[in-house]
């Protein structure tokens, strides 16, 4: 279950990732709640969560914002492997910084990454997760937030 | 902080590693350090790559991020620290809380940046190291 509160740390992590790295604002839509794994983009960071707080944390994005992010961050390197080092950089980064609100007990792993089609997010059956929309300059991507 | 060495213009300059499981982030930190006293010897992607490294490159200042596999930064830190007390290290984490702070401190690290930065605060935090 997770809190109005914490919540905000989630939002507030993101905006401050696109802020500080991408050197561009992004918009946070609305989160909303969902039943299980919402759908993904092409690309997954994942994050899993123990310690006093249990789940996952992830940012999913499709290769077309990741190429931009890069960019933007003075990269030349659009491989496979860059995107997905990205895209779990940005879940660990988010994830971390939770930490400020949420404390040393947090644990957060080694991000872990998924691409293509349909992957399995690690995630428990019935657990219901937290999804903060993301647009930046015409891309969307996803955070979402599953814990206990 | 170690004398590092005199180069053949007569500028001192000291030896740098880049700790980071993110290929992307060791880019990032060697692309954005503007320090002309700071010869890059390698980076490593965790904490049993840095401590086979430093011993190839003897470095002089260590940036360590602190979420690895294998051996995370906190324990590469105290170990870095116990083979050369006079090792210079800057923890760039996205770990946020206070508690971790602290603690890399009291391992031996002398800065800590939090991810995400720009690179105008990279250079003030390694400003701060070898200064």
């Amino acid at each position: 279950m997770l809190y109005e509160q914490e919540l905000k740390t989630f939002v507030e992590g993101t905006t401050n990732f696109f802020e500080v790295a991408a050197q561009q604002p992004a918009s946070i839509g609305s989160p909303y709640l969902m039943e299980g794994s919402p759908s993904v983009h092409e690309y997954t960071g994942v994050i899993k969560i123990s310690g006093k707080r249990e789940g996952v944390v992830y940012f999913t994005a499709p290769k077309a914002m990741l190429t931009v992010l890069l960019m933007k961050m003075q990269e030349n390197d659009f491989s496979h492997e860059t995107m997905r080092d990205l895209v779990g950089e940005v879940a660990n980064t988010i994830s971390g910084n939770a930490r400020r609100d949420f404390g040393r007990d947090f644990v957060i792993s080694v991000p872990s990454v998924l691409s293509g089609e349909k992957p399995e997010i690690p995630q428990k059956p019935g657990q219901r997760s937290f999804i903060i929309p993301i647009n930046w300059r015409s891309h969307s991507a996803k955070l979402v937030v599953s814990l206990t | 902080m170690s004398n590092g060495m005199i180069n053949g213009n007569g500028k001192r300059s000291y030896k740098l590693m880049i700790v980071d499981d993110s290929n992307l982030m060791r880019r990032r930190i060697e692309r954005s350090q503007q320090f002309e006293e700071l010869e890059l010897v390698g980076t490593a992607a965790d904490g049993v790559q840095a401590l086979e490294l430093f011993k190839r490159t003897d470095p002089d200042v260590v940036t360590m991020d602190i979420t690895m596999p294998h051996m995370d930064g906190i324990e590469c830190i105290a170990r870095l620290v116990e083979l050369k007390p006079a090792i210079r290290i800057l923890v760039v984490s996205a770990l946020a809380d206070k508690a971790t702070a602290v603690e890399a401190m009291e391992r031996g690290a002398n800065g800590f940046l939090n991810k995400p930065f720009t690179d105008r605060q990279l250079n003030e935090a390694i400003a701060e190291l070898i200064r």
